[in-house]
């Protein structure tokens, strides 16, 4: 091929440009949407399906179309009416009565009411195999525990919490429990257990589906991906997977009308492109922000950080199962081996304090009892621990941190490890690291029991004490190796009971004989940090992440 | 050539068996499984070996390597998401696209500047333009793809706002794409805003993607023409009194072509595989990001899915290089 021919070759490359925008042109440009936000996502929702899902981005859309019986006042975890102006539980607390708001209507135009509520909590407790499994259903898993119809292995009846549903009325909706339980009021307020329009539900075969030969379902309804339609402030106008999610203020919304017209969801998985993409004005805002990106949004005016309030622990995790973890001694020493005040001021930019116990403060049943055993940094006594449980100094463990991972509790696992083993080490013990990619690698490891000390944390899913202690040591669990029967027993027992206040002092009470019994060591709550365009108003961020946007408004 | 490519289409088939093989055998090598990458954190033993028992994967590997085979030839299905229930073909249509256009955004970048910066660079051999030009080509072939894409956005959109960081379309436009092929859809449309607006997501990404395949073209270019312009017969036709131009254009280049063709072919290959790190960087939906996302999720069929079918685009590619060789040289016969 000759320079005559590339030449040749090149004229035609540009004329076939040309020739592209000629055919492009002569037609009519795109429209552009107005008085709409950008928000940057961390990722496409999973789908749009309330009971569904349980990560953060599908959440955080399905917040704004559909709404439970209960919810939370903005910015805490304080439950309030939502769909319910009211509720009582019975003197057994097996029936809890709520009185429904009247005049609520779908998006699609249809009546909110006791039937939508009970066809809501049917569906859910019927779902078919495919969908029970923890990966699908994690919240009704977790909450209700069992389902009517249940697949091989699968939680049943006996296992559930629910029991039934009863309309009184139009407007007064019964829920059945088979035990007392106090937590599945604060369940409640989780997106998750949001009203779904159950015309909607049958029109677009919400649960329909077939399940190929690897077992996994493949739903042939269109409800989640393109008809979710609740009585929420918006509604969905148009999902293209990798590009956007748009939802439209919704006309028959009950409550005071969205600000804004549009919001678009758009995912950016890298957390530096979300915040360029602020920095650039492509996006308004975005959520999960790296705790070194904060500096930068702090120092640009036309930028602003908003704080996530405190609900979240980081901690050391010790498995009993593993010896010399199960001698308290041992897990006592380690507690007064590490340096938790220094990690907390140097590797959390001054957004972390320090953990005195399990649960955040603001969480209902936080003790911050003079009783809870504090552990302050003191080598000479972790010394002292190790030498009274017989052992011969250095005392060799395997500490594990994971890689490939910032979580708001743990920005930087691999600092922390090195600090913690440092400050062990002065301690009386011989560390040795193992490190692993976080997901699904690390957490594997860990939560299979092969882990003897290592890093970990939570984020709260709802405001209620349970979702922290239960979840973690109300039963056997193999990341902590332990039998406690009297530690099972109390959070049981705090958990089922109904006198709120009762029920704060049982929670208060097991904190801490957790901090005594010592399965772990929490070191730091954290504030997770968002980012907004100044001109971004009225966003209130949530401990647990559920934010409306109906009330925010943006100035371009 | 019929024979031969008729050939090479069926040797596709044992290909994929093995690819299918290696790629079953692979992700379950991996420590972790669907649960983990599903429930995270909330994992707990039982729900573990719920899921695991729902997806057969407490069967043994033989098992589940025929039901694979079952589902995959007889249903001719590569399967449905386990995270996202969607299926991998509807998620390939979606993203396939995406990625042959910045693919080839990314070649054309490579091929338009490499070559002539190659050619001109042996042509100047020695001297201060053949240095910078190795100089600049090293540094193209060092530098990480998204240091320099996240330097190119910070230039072009965080300071000068010339250029989007993110995405294929301005996010506000409301746009049909019949085809997902946004340059096409724009033609087909016949929207002029769309087919600019597309141009414009589509010049950052490009550049950081064509910065490697841009320095190795010229490399191999460079070299190429080196080798050429010393053979007996150019300098026969430079003794029978050919003008340079014309000895160059019609002796040194057209040889020098072929191992450059064979560079373009095998990295357009490689970039219509997925450019992990770009469309992370540049938020850009293609197959990459896909794949990845799916290897954290240990979404086992996306990947089984999704690497059945990029192995069947690289062999594909490889083919129409392997006949383009004859097309260049007709010297060369395929057999």
């Amino acid at each position: 091929m000759g320079l005559k021919r590339l030449g040749l070759l090149a004229g035609l490359a540009v004329l076939g440009v040309l020739a592209l925008v000629a055919a492009a042109s002569g037609g009519t440009s795109s429209k552009r949407a107005s008085n709409a936000l950008v928000f940057g996502a961390a990722s496409d929702p999973v789908i749009v399906d309330g009971p569904l899902v349980s990560d953060g981005e599908s959440l955080r859309v399905v917040d704004q179309i559909f709404q439970g019986l209960v919810g939370l006042k903005p910015g805490t975890t304080q439950i309030v009416p939502l769909l319910a102006t009211g509720w009582s539980a019975s003197k057994n607390g097996l029936t809890w009565t709520f009185k429904l708001r009247t005049g609520v209507k779908f998006s699609d135009g249809t009546p909110f009411n006791s039937r939508a509520v009970c066809f809501n909590f049917n569906r859910w407790y019927n779902f078919p195999g495919p969908l029970q499994n923890n990966g699908v259903t994690y919240y009704w898993n977790t909450v209700f525990g069992g389902f009517h119809h249940p697949a091989t292995g699968n939680p049943g009846p006996d296992k559930s919490l629910y029991k039934g549903c009863r309309t009184k009325g139009q407007s007064t909706v019964q829920l059945i429990l088979t035990r007392r339980s106090s937590s599945f009021l604060g369940a409640l307020a989780l997106t998750n257990f949001g009203i779904a329009s159950p015309t909607a539900l049958v029109k677009y075969k919400a649960d329909a589906g077939t399940v190929d030969s690897n077992g996994v379902f493949h739903p042939t309804g269109t409800f989640g991906t393109q008809h979710p339609i609740g009585t929420g402030p918006y509604m969905l106008k148009t999902w293209q997977v990798g590009n956007k999610l748009e939802i439209d203020a919704n006309p028959n919304y009950w409550g005071p009308k969205a600000k804004l017209q549009r919001i678009i969801f758009r995912p950016i998985a890298d957390n530096a492109a979300r915040l360029q993409a602020l920095q650039s004005g492509e996006i308004q805002g975005y959520d999960l922000v790296a705790p070194e990106d904060i500096k930068t949004v702090q120092s640009n005016s036309n930028l602003k950080i908003l704080n996530r309030p405190a609900f979240n622990v980081g901690y050391v995790g010790m498995n009993q199962a593993i010896p010399p973890m199960n001698n308290l001694k041992v897990r006592q020493a380690i507690a007064y081996g590490l340096d938790r005040a220094t990690v907390v001021s140097k590797f959390y930019a001054g957004r972390g304090q320090v953990a005195t116990e399990f649960l955040p403060p603001l969480l209902e049943g936080y003790s911050g009892s003079k009783a809870m055993p504090k552990y302050p940094f003191s080598p000479a006594k972790s010394k002292q621990l190790l030498q009274q449980a017989g052992l011969t100094l250095p005392v060799p463990i395997d500490f594990w941190y994971p890689t490939s991972v910032s979580r708001p509790y743990m920005p930087d696992p691999q600092r922390n490890a090195e600090a913690f083993a440092a400050s062990l080490e002065q301690s009386g013990f011989k560390v040795t690291f193992h490190s692993s990619p976080w997901r699904p690698d690390y957490l594997s490891q860990v939560q299979t029991g092969k882990a003897q000390v290592y890093l970990a944390g939570w984020t709260g899913d709802f405001g209620d004490p349970a979702n922290f202690d239960n979840v973690h040591f109300g039963a056997f669990n193999p990341q902590f190796g332990f039998h406690n029967t009297k530690l099972f027993n109390m959070l049981s027992t705090a958990d089922a009971e109904t006198n709120n206040a009762k029920r704060v002092k049982d929670y208060q009470a097991a904190e801490i004989y957790i901090m005594k019994f010592l399965p772990m060591v929490p070191y730091v709550h954290t504030k997770p940090a968002l980012a907004f365009q100044k001109n971004v108003k009225g966003y209130i961020p949530s401990p647990v992440s559920l934010e409306s946007f109906a009330t925010v408004s943006y100035s371009s | 050539m019929l024979r031969f490519t008729v050939r090479r289409l069926l040797l596709l088939l044992p290909i994929l068996l093995g690819v299918s093989l290696l790629v079953f055998v692979w992700i379950r090598l991996l420590p972790g499984g669907p649960a983990q990458g599903l429930l995270g954190e909330r994992a707990t033993p039982q729900s573990i070996a719920q899921i695991n028992r729902q997806f057969g994967l407490d069967r043994p590997l033989y098992i589940q390597y025929w039901r694979y085979l079952v589902e995959t030839v007889g249903h001719l299905n590569l399967g449905t998401s386990v995270k996202t229930f969607r299926p991998v073909t509807e998620e390939l249509q979606q993203r396939f696209p995406a990625t042959v256009e910045l693919a080839f955004g990314a070649m054309i970048f490579a091929v338009t500047f490499g070559i002539p910066l190659g050619f001109l660079a042996a042509k100047k051999y020695g001297s201060a333009f053949d240095h910078g030009s190795l100089l600049a080509s090293l540094i193209g072939i060092s530098i990480p793809i998204f240091f320099l894409g996240l330097i190119l956005k910070y230039i072009f959109s965080v300071r000068l706002h010339w250029l989007p960081s993110i995405g294929r379309e301005d996010v506000l436009a409301i746009r049909s794409h019949p085809t997902n092929f946004y340059l096409l859809d724009a033609i087909i449309n016949r929207d002029p805003e769309a087919f600019w607006d597309t141009i414009r997501h589509l010049i950052l990404p490009a550049i950081a993607l064509g910065s490697i395949p841009l320095a190795i073209i010229a490399r191999i270019t460079r070299a190429s023409v080196l080798d050429v312009q010393n053979e007996d017969y150019v300098r026969t036709a430079r003794a029978k009194g050919l003008p340079p131009h014309a000895v160059d254009s019609r002796h040194v280049l057209r040889n020098a072509m072929l191992p450059i063709s064979t560079i373009v072919g095998l990295q357009t290959g490689l970039l219509l595989s997925g450019a992990v790190l770009t469309e992370t960087v540049f938020a850009w939906p293609g197959v990459g990001s896909w794949l990845k996302d799916a290897i954290f999720d240990r979404d086992y069929p996306v990947l089984q899915g999704g690497i059945l079918f990029l192995a069947v685009v690289f062999v594909v590619v490889n083919l129409v290089v392997d006949i383009s060789y004859a097309i260049l040289n007709p010297r060369i016969r395929l057999s």
